[in-house]
């Protein structure tokens, strides 16, 4: 293996002279005090590697020794994965026993001598391939396939697999025999460099299934799809993490990967501490049990940052390829950007855009791209969503990582500080807001069977109401009250109606936080009904009384159970109220 | 400092001298590792090869090619002990009151931090008695909070008022640029509360040279640790200006040749003071570090990358605003924040907490509107009126700073100006809490029955 001295330090980047072959990404470790400090090669010149340290670099001489791995950053995947919480590097927090972190210091991702009930799905002279399902274990209620690693491309012969039992993660449960007549063994555990996408399935359509949240802002006006791409930015304080924290909980996704990036020590904390307690409501079990966490605090190392995403999005692809719908969130996207511009900024590479590197745009293009919807080769399909948030300097949209974003992530969930100072929650400026799944000829064509006739149509008229609404408080706000015409307020109220009932959601109401989207369905049907309908008013604050009283019996509609005894007797109040003022 | 010790190589030929920082060739040198230049405490920031770089944290005027250099062969050190307290030192861990030279074990300052899944979720009021704060933005032992200000309010009026109610068992001072007559009120303030027993104090003040800053907060978290941790005792740190701190951090990036990201400050701006806020913690075994901290804005303007980047960091933010109408300095309730208020309210509160606070600051929101639209020639109703006059009392019982009570007796206050100014239907507090806390005697029989046919509540 090749050996190297340090010969420069600034920071977490370190200076290498190397005495053998070297490459881009490679893991080495330097040699201090006993210890070994985990570092990545980013830059290679002439006989000096460059290399960002994962660790504290405090005391760390020129001389030092550094070993390389020849491997770049890898993480291991198998069963015991979920409901764990990880460091940037997929250590496992749980188990460091010191209550600070001490450099050095890695604790394995997965135990290989657990035991799980293995049952093959496969047979013994198969050909396979890398993602390839060899057989299932039970891992929390997930049927978690044992695949033959990602590593292998070519076709195999699976020669010998193991029969239905117990077996430790570590022990060899199948083998193959590749061209060359060599046999390898196959555990239940495999590696998998973060950097590099697994592509082991047969294509990647365009994605067109809804992924319900929950959140009736996104699933009914701006949707996200199964294998979407999507991202929320927002300045402080706008509810980036409430609203982040409410998709986790809700969203209709086999499992949850998230990743938080270079954010709130005390946010993830809250997440440990409600996660095991709280309920998925459609399987019943703890939200933790479907739920591993990535976390990297603004505090932790700034280099494992930039790690910490490639790490969630890899295991996401990896229960992707046993046919699971996950969802991986990233809290937050910027903070990854900022990691990656102190990085190029110490290598004294000439800057982009505010001082960001100049391929940033590139590198988020990559890593979106690494979500989405695959058919698997055996004609299953899977899917990774991916949801980032990016907290824009200053509040201000046009900087570099929210723009890079926005090329390629195909939802964009703005969260409007006027919207949250209104306390108007979630604060989804519905329409900056946009998902490009409404254009998809796929996605109209799903929601044509699965929701309603025309759906998509439906949702751009309340879009239209929503916008007129807005282009009416404007005029009514220049000329006065009474200086317009009546109508104008029965606009403005049309599109209250709307904002107040459909966007407007109570994240810590039991029944309202969760919205299925039947009941959106339902919910928009019945409030577009209204807002066709023409009224006469007396007077303008005649206009604002009669909606107050609509908004209020339908808030309560969405806080009672859907079609509950409750539920219909304000339906019916409903029902009265317009009956008096109908033309 | 006086750290000389016979053995060691004095070097004597420096080869780069900027404003901050100076170059020379030497040997077996650790990164971040302190050494004297010509007496002057210096650490090291960058080593390519034999060549050092050290900042030099009074500054380089009069170094010479020629000066002596000592490595000192560790990183900042803070002596900890239970000596501390009730003691003023200077950023290097010196007193400065004339005491003697502490004894305890020497700690390493900017320490590891702490693995995420061992803290503790924040759970614990801290009471000030200031309404602004408990009713409105009520913060919890854990949390770190700043207070955002222009430079003409008195914001380290308040803090020392704020340290000096909360029941603490130590309160630390991290002082960068603080101004004489700051320092001295600090002191003043402390020893008159005959609080002495409980406060150490980190200073750098504006004669002390800026880069000294950079080492405060990492002494008095330093020191927070110690009690928090090994102690298990609730301490508040305060910082206080961290606007100086990141000033002296563009200073040095800059001397440095560091490419400047936005407003100057460099670009890892956002990790320096993340670091030092995130050592707020719950710890497991009753301990807490909290953070209350200054950021200092210019003409309000959050949108700076100080205030802004912290504002990522930091759970909330308060804001001092000068009331014009009352001529007090009020806690402006739109634009502050306790991001850990929930975990509190009307749980280890009063019941009628989380309520009472909307609606108080709903109708101080109306009473706002209301305001805009006089301001702009319109016509105000009945109603109207009646918010602007509510406005006036809240502001001057509840926002300004000079209240000093129970979080009882706040939302007792509240009930009452509710009462005062307003139907009950028209706080939009739900009907139970209305029922029990919207005071029995007043009320007449007919004002009861139409809460009840009012169904409106959220």
């Amino acid at each position: 293996m090749t050996r190297g001295k340090i010969t420069a330090i600034i920071s977490n980047l370190i200076t290498i002279e190397v005495d053998g072959p070297v490459g881009q990404n490679e893991i080495c470790y330097i040699l201090h005090d006993e210890v070994r400090l985990m570092s990545e090669v980013i830059k290679v010149r002439g006989k000096s590697a460059y290399a960002q340290v994962f660790e504290s670099t405090r005391g760390i001489r020129v001389g030092d020794k550094v070993e390389f791995t020849g491997e770049m950053l890898e993480i291991t995947l198998g069963p015991g994965l979920l409901s764990k919480n990880y460091d940037g590097l997929q250590n496992n927090l749980d188990d460091l026993e010191n209550i600070f972190l001490q450099r050095g210091i890695y604790a394995p991702a997965i135990d290989p001598e657990k035991i799980y009930e293995f049952t093959p799905m496969a047979n013994k002279g198969d050909l396979v391939r890398g993602g390839d399902w060899l057989g299932v274990v039970k891992e929390n209620w997930i049927e978690h396939k044992i695949m033959v690693p990602f590593k292998v491309h070519d076709l195999v012969k699976l020669v010998w697999i193991a029969e239905k039992g117990e077996y430790k993660v570590k022990d060899i449960i199948a083998k193959v025999e590749n061209e060359d007549k060599e046999v390898i063994g196959i555990s239940m555990m495999q590696k998998w460099p973060v950097k590099v996408p697994v592509t082991n399935y047969k294509n990647k359509p365009r994605p067109f299934k809804l992924l319900q949240t929950g959140v009736r802002a996104m699933d009914t006006l701006n949707p996200m799809t199964e294998g979407g791409t999507g991202f929320i930015p927002g300045p402080f304080g706008a509810g980036k993490t409430v609203l982040q924290h409410a998709i986790s909980k809700n969203a209709d996704a086999d499992l949850i990967v998230l990743t938080a990036c270079g954010e709130r020590a005390n946010e993830v904390v809250e997440i440990f501490t409600e996660f095991p307690e709280l309920v998925d409501l459609r399987t019943g079990r703890k939200l933790q049990e479907r739920t591993t966490i990535v976390c990297n605090t603004s505090n932790m190392p700034v280099a494992a940052r930039e790690a910490s995403v490639y790490v969630g999005m890899t295991i996401a692809e990896y229960y992707r390829s046993m046919g699971l719908k996950v969802l991986l969130l990233a809290d937050s996207t910027s903070r990854w950007a900022q990691a990656l511009r102190e990085m190029s900024n110490r290598m004294e590479e000439l800057p982009g855009p505010d001082a960001f590197p100049m391929d940033l745009s590139a590198i988020i293009a990559n890593f979106y791209s690494r979500a989405g919807y695959v058919e698997l080769f055996n004609g299953k399909t899977g899917s990774v969503t991916f949801i980032g948030t990016v907290s824009p300097a200053g509040g201000n949209l046009k900087e570099p990582v929210t723009e890079s974003t926005q090329k390629v992530a195909r939802c964009f969930y703005a969260l409007a500080q006027k919207r949250a100072d209104a306390k108007r929650y979630p604060a989804i400026e519905p329409l900056d807001s946009y998902s490009k799944y409404l254009e998809y000829e796929e996605f109209s064509k799903f929601a044509d069977e699965n929701i309603e006739k025309r759906w998509v149509d439906t949702v751009s008229k309340a879009k239209d109401i929503l916008r007129k609404g807005i282009e009416t408080y404007e005029q009514i706000n220049i000329l006065g009250d009474d200086a317009v015409p009546i109508e104008y307020h029965v606009r403005l109220w049309k599109s209250e109606l709307i904002d107040a009932i459909i966007l407007q959601q109570d994240a810590f109401d039991e029944i309202d936080q969760n919205t299925p989207v039947e009941r959106q369905q339902y919910m928009l049907k019945k409030v577009l009904e209204i807002c066709d309908m023409d009224f006469e008013f007396e007077d303008f604050e005649e206009v604002s009384t009669f909606f107050k009283q609509l908004i209020n019996h339908f808030k309560q509609m969405n806080y009672t159970g859907f079609h509950s005894e409750e539920f219909k007797k304000y339906e019916e109040e409903i029902g009265n109220i317009i009956q008096q003022t109908a033309v | 400092m006086k750290h000389t010790r016979a053995f060691q190589k004095i070097y004597t030929r420096l080869s780069e001298i900027t404003k901050a920082t100076c170059t020379l060739t030497a040997h077996n040198v650790g990164y971040e590792e302190m050494a004297i230049v010509d007496g002057r405490p210096a650490q090291v920031v960058k080593i390519n090869g034999s060549k050092i770089t050290l900042q030099i944290f009074p500054g380089t005027e009069g170094i010479a090619t020629n000066s002596e250099v000592i490595f000192l062969g560790k990183p900042p050190v803070l002596k900890v002990s239970e000596d501390l307290t009730g003691r003023f030192f200077n950023a290097y861990g010196e007193p400065i009151d004339n005491g003697p030279e502490i004894e305890g074990e020497e700690v390493a300052i900017g320490g590891p931090s702490l693995n995420p899944v061992r803290r503790k979720q924040p759970s614990e009021l801290i009471a000030t008695g200031i309404a602004g704060i408990d009713l409105n933005n009520t913060i919890v032992t854990g949390q770190k909070i700043p207070f955002f200000a222009d430079p003409n309010q008195p914001y380290n009026e308040v803090m020392a008022e704020v340290a000096l109610r909360a029941d603490a068992n130590k309160i630390i001072l991290g002082g960068m640029g603080l101004s004489n007559d700051d320092y001295l009120f600090f002191k003043n303030k402390f020893t008159h509360a005959g609080a002495l027993d409980k406060i150490i104090s980190f200073i750098n003040r504006t004669d002390n040279p800026p880069v000294e800053r950079l080492l405060v907060p990492d002494m008095a978290c330093t020191a927070a640790e110690y009690f928090a941790y090994h102690k298990h005792e609730k301490v508040l740190v305060l910082l206080t200006d961290m606007t100086l701190y990141a000033d002296a951090l563009a200073i040095v990036s800059n001397k440095m040749d560091q490419i400047p990201s936005k407003d100057s400050m460099p670009g890892s701006l956002y990790s320096d003071l993340a670091k030092i806020y995130e050592k707020a913690a719950q710890f497991p075994d009753g301990g807490s570090i909290t953070i209350i901290a200054v950021t200092t804005l210019n003409e309000g303007d959050i949108t700076h990358a100080i205030p802004d980047n912290t504002g990522y960091i930091t759970e909330g933010q308060l804001f001092l605003r000068r009331d014009t109408d009352i001529g007090k300095v009020i806690i402006d309730p739109f634009r502050s924040l306790s991001r850990l208020k929930q975990i509190v309210q009307g749980k280890k509160t009063r019941e009628d907490h989380p309520q009472v606070m909307n609606a108080g600051v709903r109708l101080y929101a109306d009473a706002m509107n209301a305001r805009t639209k006089r301001e702009n020639g319109f016509d105000l109703s009945e109603y109207d009126e009646r918010c602007l006059k509510y406005a006036l009392d809240y502001s001057r019982k509840l926002l300004a700073i000079d209240v000093n009570i129970g979080t009882d007796e706040m939302l007792d206050t509240a009930w009452g100006l509710f009462r005062k100014y307003f139907k009950a239907h028209e706080v939009g507090i739900k009907e139970s809490l209305i029922k029990k806390y919207w005071s029995g005697d007043l009320q007449k029989e007919e004002e009861l029955d139409f809460i009840e046919s009012e169904a409106d509540f959220e």
